[in-house]
C-alpha cells in the first residue's frame, strides 16, 4: 500500500510509457564508443551550467571552465557593457591558451581589464577583441578586426550561467530548459550567496554518478549508520517513496519529504544537530521566508522537505525545505571517470552561530557524498565485466529510466544526423 | 600557537584543533585517533553553547582573533563529531578510496 498516490496508470514509470517498464543495460555507462559520441551529440549539442553570476561581480571579473568532454576551454567573464561573455580560451595567434595561472590544464578565476596571451602579448578587451599585436608591422596585410576571440553562446537563466558549444542550435537557454525550470523562476538564488563547494574525481561513468543521486531508494540502506539505531531500523523498514516524479522532455525530477528540519523526535538525530540545530537537510531554523515557485514541491505536500531537478545532460538542482539549495555538476573525463562538483548555497549567515549551522550542513554532506562516490567505483568495475547485463528498475527509479533512454536517444538521433549528412557523398562516390 | 578567549582557557590543551581551513581539519581528523578525538569531543562539545553564546556578541566577519580561533576549533568539532558520535572510526565508511576537496569556503 503506498503512502503517496501515484498517477492512474498505477506507477509513475507507466504514467511515462516510452520509458517501459522491462530491464535495462547500463552498455551506455561501459561502452568507450558510446562516450564519444555523446561528447558530440550531448555535449557539443545541448546547455551547460558553468556557473553563477555572483563569480562575475564586476566588469573584468572572470572564469574558466576546463571541458575535457569537449576536449576545451572556456573563459567566462562580464564585459564593460555589462554583458556575461564567453570566448574559446585560445589566443588568435598561434593557439596558446589564454587564460591561466601557473598550470595550463587548471582553471582560474579573477579580475582584469583585458586579456593578454603569455606568449606573445597580444592583448583582447573583455568583449573579446584583439586591441594589441607584439611588433603589428611584422605581419601581412593583418586587421585585428579579423581576430577577435571565438565565441561560445552564453545565456543566463534565474543567474545561472550556460554556454553551449553548438554554434548552430538556435533553441534559447529557457526554451530548453522547459517548464520544470519556468516553474522554478523566482526563487531567491540570488539571495544564497554562501557558498561552500567540494569536487571529487569520480571513478565511474557521469551517468552511474547521476543515477546515485536522483533516486532515495538507496537511503535508508547504504546511509543507514548516519541516523540514530532506531531511526535507522524505522527507515529500513518503512522504504523510500517519493512525494512525485515530474518529467518534462529530457529534464526530470524528484519531490522527496523530509522529517529532519527540525525533527518530530530530538532522539532521532545526533547530539551535535540537537545542539546546533542543524543536520543534512539543513539549518532547522529558516534565514527567510519563500513563497515556493509551482516546480517545487508540485505534490503541496506538508511533509515536503526537498526537491531534486535533474537539468539534462549534467546539472542538478536541489531545493531544501529548510531556505537553501546545492547544485551537482558531473564532468566526464573518460567513460569511466568524471569530476564531481557539489556546491551547497546558503543565505549569508548573520552570526557565528548560523555559521557552524551551515558548517554542520556542508561536512554532512560530504560525509554523505563519500559513501556515494566509493559505492559507485565499484558498481562501474562490475558493469565492465559484462557478467551481467540486464538490470531491473523499480517506479523509485524512474528517473535512471530517463537519463539513461535521453542518453541513448541524444546519440542516436545524432547518428542519423551524421548518416544522414554522409549520404550524398557515399551516393556520388 | 591560537590563543582562546580566557573564559575559553579550559579548551587551551586543544588549541592545535584551531585550524582555519577544512582540508587542515580534515586532514587532522583523519591522523588523529579515536583516544584523541573523543578527548577532544569530551572537552569541547558540552562548551559547545557557551562558545556560541560568546561568539554571539560579535559581528561574524569582526571576530578579535582569539575569538576566530574558537570558532575554528568549533568547525573542527563539527568535523569530528561524525567519527566521535557515528562511525567510531576516523574515516566514513565504505568510502574506501573516495576522496572529495573543499575548493570553495567561505572566508570566515
Amino acid at each position: 500500500m503506498p503512502h503517496f498516490p501515484k498517477p492512474a496508470e498505477g506507477s509513475w514509470t507507466e504514467h511515462y510509457p516510452y520509458l517501459g517498464t522491462g530491464p535495462v543495460t547500463y552498455e551506455d555507462s561501459i561502452s568507450p564508443e558510446h562516450y564519444e559520441l555523446e561528447r558530440k551529440a550531448i555535449f557539443g549539442r545541448t546547455w551547460l551550467n558553468v556557473g553563477r553570476v555572483e563569480q562575475l561581480p564586476r566588469v573584468g571579473s572572470y572564469f574558466t571552465r576546463e571541458l575535457d568532454v569537449a576536449r576545451t576551454s572556456v573563459v567566462v567573464v562580464r564585459s564593460a557593457d555589462d554583458q556575461v561573455r564567453a570566448f574559446y580560451n585560445m589566443c588568435r595567434h598561434r593557439g596558446n591558451k589564454l587564460v591561466w595561472q601557473d598550470y595550463p590544464a587548471e582553471e582560474t578565476s579573477g579580475a582584469c581589464r583585458q586579456f593578454t596571451c603569455k606568449y606573445h602579448g597580444w592583448r583582447y578587451n573583455l568583449e573579446g577583441d584583439l586591441t594589441f599585436v607584439q611588433q603589428e608591422p611584422e605581419f601581412f596585410d593583418l586587421d585585428k578586426a579579423d581576430y577577435g576571440l571565438a565565441p561560445v553562446r552564453v545565456e543566463t537563466w534565474e543567474g545561472f550561467i550556460f554556454v553551449n558549444l553548438d554554434a548552430t542550435d538556435t533553441t534559447p537557454l529557457r526554451d530548453y530548459l522547459g517548464e520544470l525550470a519556468k516553474g522554478l523562476e523566482g526563487y531567491p538564488f540570488d539571495q544564497m550567496t554562501q557558498v561552500f563547494k567540494y569536487r571529487a574525481e569520480v571513478g565511474a561513468n557521469w551517468k552511474l554518478f547521476i543515477d546515485a543521486f536522483t533516486e532515495f531508494y538507496h537511503a535508508p540502506i547504504l546511509h543507514a549508520k548516519q541516523a540514530t539505531s532506531a531511526e535507522s531500523q524505522k527507515l529500513s523498514q518503512v522504504g523510500y517513496e517519493a512525494l512525485a516524479y515530474e518529467i518534462d522532455g529530457p529534464h526530470g525530477m524528484v519531490s522527496s519529504w523530509g522529517g529532519m528540519s527540525p525533527p518530530k523526535d530530538l532522539d532521532m538525530v545526533k547530539p551535535i544537530e540537537r545542539v546546533l540545530r542543524s543536520g543534512l537537510f539543513g539549518p532547522w531554523d529558516r534565514p527567510i521566508e519563500i513563497d515556493l515557485p509551482p516546480s517545487v514541491n508540485p505534490a503541496r505536500s506538508p511533509v515536503w522537505g526537498i526537491d531534486s531537478f535533474l537539468f539534462f545532460p549534467n546539472f542538478m538542482l536541489l531545493v531544501w525545505a529548510p531556505n537553501w539549495y546545492l547544485t551537482y555538476h558531473y564532468w566526464p573525463t573518460s567513460y569511466n571517470t568524471h569530476i564531481f562538483e557539489g556546491t551547497l548555497y546558503f543565505v549569508p549567515p548573520r552570526n557565528s552561530r548560523e555559521r557552524l549551522q551551515q558548517e554542520l550542513a556542508a561536512v554532512t554532506f560530504k560525509e554523505y557524498a563519500l559513501q556515494d562516490g566509493n559505492t559507485l567505483e565499484a558498481t562501474q568495475t562490475m558493469l565492465e565485466s559484462r557478467a551481467v547485463t540486464q538490470f531491473p528498475l523499480g517506479d523509485q527509479e524512474i528517473l535512471l529510466r530517463l537519463l539513461h533512454h535521453t542518453a541513448r536517444e541524444y546519440v542516436a538521433d545524432y547518428q542519423r544526423q551524421q548518416s544522414g549528412a554522409l549520404a550524398p557523398v557515399g551516393a556520388t562516390s | 600557537m591560537a590563543t582562546l578567549p580566557g573564559a575559553f582557557a579550559d579548551l587551551e590543551p586543544f588549541s592545535d584543533w584551531c585550524l582555519e581551513f577544512e582540508h587542515e581539519r580534515y586532514a587532522k581528523r583523519l591522523s588523529s585517533n579515536m583516544e584523541e578525538m573523543q578527548a577532544f569531543y569530551d572537552a569541547a562539545f558540552p562548551r559547545l553553547e557557551a562558545a556560541m553564546e560568546y561568539l554571539d556578541q560579535y559581528e561574524l566577519g569582526a571576530l578579535p582573533d582569539d575569538a576566530q580561533h574558537l570558532l575554528w576549533l568549533c568547525y573542527s568539532l563539527v568535523n569530528v563529531s561524525f567519527p566521535v558520535e557515528v562511525w567510531r572510526q576516523p574515516y566514513v565508511p565504505d568510502s574506501g578510496a573516495a576522496a572529495m576537496d573543499v575548493v570553495v569556503e567561505p572566508a570566515v
